[in-house]
């Protein structure tokens, strides 16, 4: 169903797209090269015979020990075609930046701040480029794996409450 | 004397600049300001903590800044470092009110993932579930929106509905709101004796009560003026925002996932999918009780279709094995003790599920390296779109139009702060 | 039950605790009326507050006991309601609308993420709403069951009872308090 996408996508893309695959479960997804994510996602939705009107999840998997180590993964469909693809981006630790694609489709804003806030990826072009959830004074970005659960990092200091035991948590982690 | 917007800055919040320079002189010669006002975080409407940083000409929005992240508990953080199985707890406290949904979601992405068929009973059961409580996120949102325009009686109606259902799910689930209901491989428990016929009856009795709320606020004067033309989102901007769900069909776009990739047993039951026109806070409320309409409608073909059989797939990697076998089999025991303590073992790679819940598409995007525990769950949720639109959607409209366009798209804080 | 350690005993073994029958004749009165008629303030952040919602409506009706009316300003209120999970960034939020409210006032912890934290110990939540303010009842469930709660309830009026209310306070005010920039 989706394959002809991903066909058009490498035929009209041949150095941008690559290594597409059928994935879990029948998607169809393919990786991209960082810097013509923008030109594809506008390809994508613009082309009247794909029509990929939405993109509803856009996120970042952060894979520490293999370079190049962050991914962003964009996952698309269309209402009136009623088909989905997954696109994967490499995104190496060193150039932690990828073209904001929000102005293809302005529905990706929140995601793309999530995915700095969270795994400091910059998305230069991105009208609002602050934190998501985290508060201004939060120093680092807790979704990395090298981030340790329990970072606390409090803004009004803790009452001394002697009683309560504060170790650190069951089964020793972090 | 000038309004500023003095605020706790403890927490570094980016403000909209107070417009700098000399007031201006407006039509009849007196000298205006905008004023920048503060909504939140912890404000009356029972939505989650969201903070409005609204900036006014007069009784007019000219720009608005949202907010989040005071709610943010570390839902992603927190299920990569649990097993498959106690994620279900987490997932249950996203979107609250309709909480069996969240667990649906998840179980079918590891099930995607671990390429695993469930049997039909428990298919069946977990539509029940979900879609009773599709009705409860419905009530919520219809009381809560009559409540905050000032019609407390159909808050109480409607939560009086919420608690009749709840006590059905109670003697299903053994929790009324967080229900943790749905295990990988099929579902927790199966249906108590005599629960299809007391369910029916709290269901008649919850669907008179929606018939009284709807009697009261649907010709109700004041309710069509204050939702009748407000927060209107049209199909475009609803497409381009991201938009899903019962907010994109009020705007036009008939896309419903259980119509268009049908998941469970959708495909075997009939129902309609109602569809908008305007795209205002008035139709995003009719959505809301056209669509517990159509869900009754599928709780009694479900009622009457289920079939007998297993609730679990009789699986030893996926689900506890019984007691006797536990006590009994050293294969029994042996599956019980991994399971415990090293959890589900899913296999590598990556999976996409969606699927429809009360908000819209619900999204979970798994990453296992194979182990057992996930090494990335990246949530989909339903009303990040609707929040973040806000901003555009209420420039130039009325403050006091601010709450019904807050309350009809219905954002749950659980959900969006994750 | 540990409410009973709030309970002011009639013979005390600490002079400050020990109320005359003067002091007693007045106290008893003041807390009754008191404890049947809490302001609440319902800080709701999360899930619980959808047991809230079921609590304050027409089957596990919180009017009977008198506190029916939540003020949403914290100047109005004596009950601090605090409902849900409170992460690092709402805490200096909890912080100063506690500050806010006027004596005597209380502080329930509704729901197991305002006692200790819940399950969610992570980078993000604050443990437990006592290491940010002082807390009277803490009430745990996840989500409590509205009985749960309305038991809390009951368990706050005895310890209101309990407690010494005189009807002029005579505390010095903090340091730092007064007119001033």
């Amino acid at each position: 169903m989706s394959k002809a996408v991903i066909d058009a996508l490498v035929a009209r893309f041949p150095d941008a797209v690559h290594d597409p695959y059928v994935g879990v479960g029948g998607d169809d997804c393919a990786f991209v090269r960082k810097e013509r994510i923008a030109d594809v996602c506008r390809f994508l939705k613009e082309d009247p015979a794909l029509d990929f009107n939405q993109a509803p999840y856009v996120t970042a998997v952060d894979y520490l020990g293999v370079e190049p180590r962050f991914e962003v993964v964009y996952n698309l469909t269309s209402t009136s075609k009623n088909h989905r693809i997954r696109l994967r981006v490499k995104v190496p630790e060193d150039d932690c930046q990828i073209p904001s694609v929000w102005g293809v489709w302005r529905g990706v804003d929140w995601f793309e701040r999530y995915c700095w806030d969270m795994y400091g990826i910059r998305f230069p072009g991105h009208p609002d480029h602050r934190r998501l959830f985290m508060y201004d004074e939060f120093q680092g970005h807790p979704l990395r794996k090298d981030y340790p659960l329990r970072g606390r990092q409090p803004l009004v200091p803790e009452r001394p409450v002697e009683e309560i035991y504060r170790g650190p948590g069951p089964g020793g982690r972090d | 004397m000038s309004i500023e917007a003095k605020g706790p800055s403890e927490h570094g919040d980016a403000r909209p600049a107070l417009p700098a320079g000399p007031t201006e002189l407006d039509a009849e010669g007196l000298r205006t300001r905008r004023m920048v006002i503060n909504l939140g975080p912890s404000h009356p409407a029972t939505h989650g903590v969201t903070k409005f940083i609204v900036e006014l000409d007069g009784e007019t929005i000219t720009d608005t800044k949202i907010e989040i992240g005071y709610l943010h508990r570390g839902f992603e953080k927190s299920c990569e470092s649990v097993t498959w199985t106690q994620c279900f707890p987490y997932t249950d406290r996203l979107n609250y009110v309709s909480s069996i949904m969240n667990n649906v979601g998840f179980a079918l992405a590891v099930e995607k993932l671990c390429r695993l068929d469930i049997p039909e009973r428990a298919k069946w059961l977990r539509v029940i579930s979900s879609e009773m409580h599709r009705i409860c996120d419905h009530l919520t949102m219809v009381g809560a929106m009559g409540m905050e325009l000032g019609a407390f009686t159909v808050f109480l109606y409607g939560i009086e509905a919420r608690d009749l259902l709840w006590d059905r799910l109670t003697e299903l689930c053994g929790a009324r709101l967080t229900s943790n209901y749905v295990r990988i491989g099929g579902v927790a428990r199966d249906l108590p004796d005599g629960w299809i016929e007391k369910t029916r009856r709290s269901l008649a009795r919850a669907a008179e009560l929606r018939e009284e709320i709807g009697g009261l606020l649907i010709r109700n004067r004041i309710f069509m003026d204050r939702t009748r033309g407000t927060g209107v989102v049209t199909r475009a901007q609803a497409l381009d925002f991201g938009f899903t769900g019962p907010c994109l069909r009020a705007s036009g776009e008939p896309y419903d996932l259980r119509k268009a990739a049908p998941y469970l047993v959708y495909d075997q039951v009939e129902f309609d999918v109602p569809v908008g026109k305007n795209g205002d806070n008035f139709d995003r409320f009719l959505m809301r009780m056209e669509e517990m309409r159509q869900s009754e409608r599928i709780l009694e073909q479900c009622f009457q279709k289920i079939p007998a059989g297993d609730i679990v797939v009789d699986d030893v990697r996926y689900v506890l094995p019984p007691k006797p076998q536990v006590y009994g089999t050293i294969e029994g025991a042996m599956g019980h003790f991994k399971l415990i303590m090293e959890g589900i073992k899913v296999p590598a790679g990556e999976a996409y599920s969606y699927t429809e819940a009360a908000n819209g598409e619900l999204g979970f995007y798994l990453v296992s390296d194979g182990g057992g525990r996930p090494y990335k769950l990246g949530l989909r949720a339903p009303g990040w779109p609707l929040v973040s639109a806000l901003p555009y959607v209420m420039k130039g409209s009325l403050l006091a139009d601010l709450v019904p366009t807050y309350d009809s798209v219905n954002m749950i804080g659980g959900e969006v702060e994750q | 039950m540990s409410a009973d350690l709030d309970v002011v005993p009639g013979i005390t073994t600490r002079r400050e605790e020990a109320m005359s029958t003067l002091q007693k004749l007045v106290s008893a009165p003041l807390g009754w009326a008191r404890k049947y008629s809490l302001y609440q303030y319902p800080f709701v952040t999360a899930c619980c507050g959808i047991e809230y919602m079921s609590l304050a409506c027409a089957r596990y009706d919180v009017a009977r006991f008198g506190a029916e009316i939540p003020r949403f300003s914290p100047r109005q209120a004596d009950l601090l309601l605090v409902v849900g999970t409170v992460n690092c960034k709402q805490a200096p939020v909890l912080k100063r609308v506690f500050e806010q409210m006027a004596e005597p006032k209380w502080v329930i912890a509704f729901g197991v993420c305002a006692s200790s934290g819940g399950f969610y110990d992570n980078y993000a939540t604050v443990q437990g709403i006592d290491r940010v303010i002082p807390v009277d009842v803490y009430i745990p469930g996840c989500p409590p069951r509205p009985e749960q709660v309305l038991d809390g309830l009951m368990l706050l009026q005895k310890k209101i009872q309990g407690q010494k209310h005189t009807l002029i306070d005579r505390q010095a005010l903090p340091a730092g308090t007064g007119r001033g920039p």
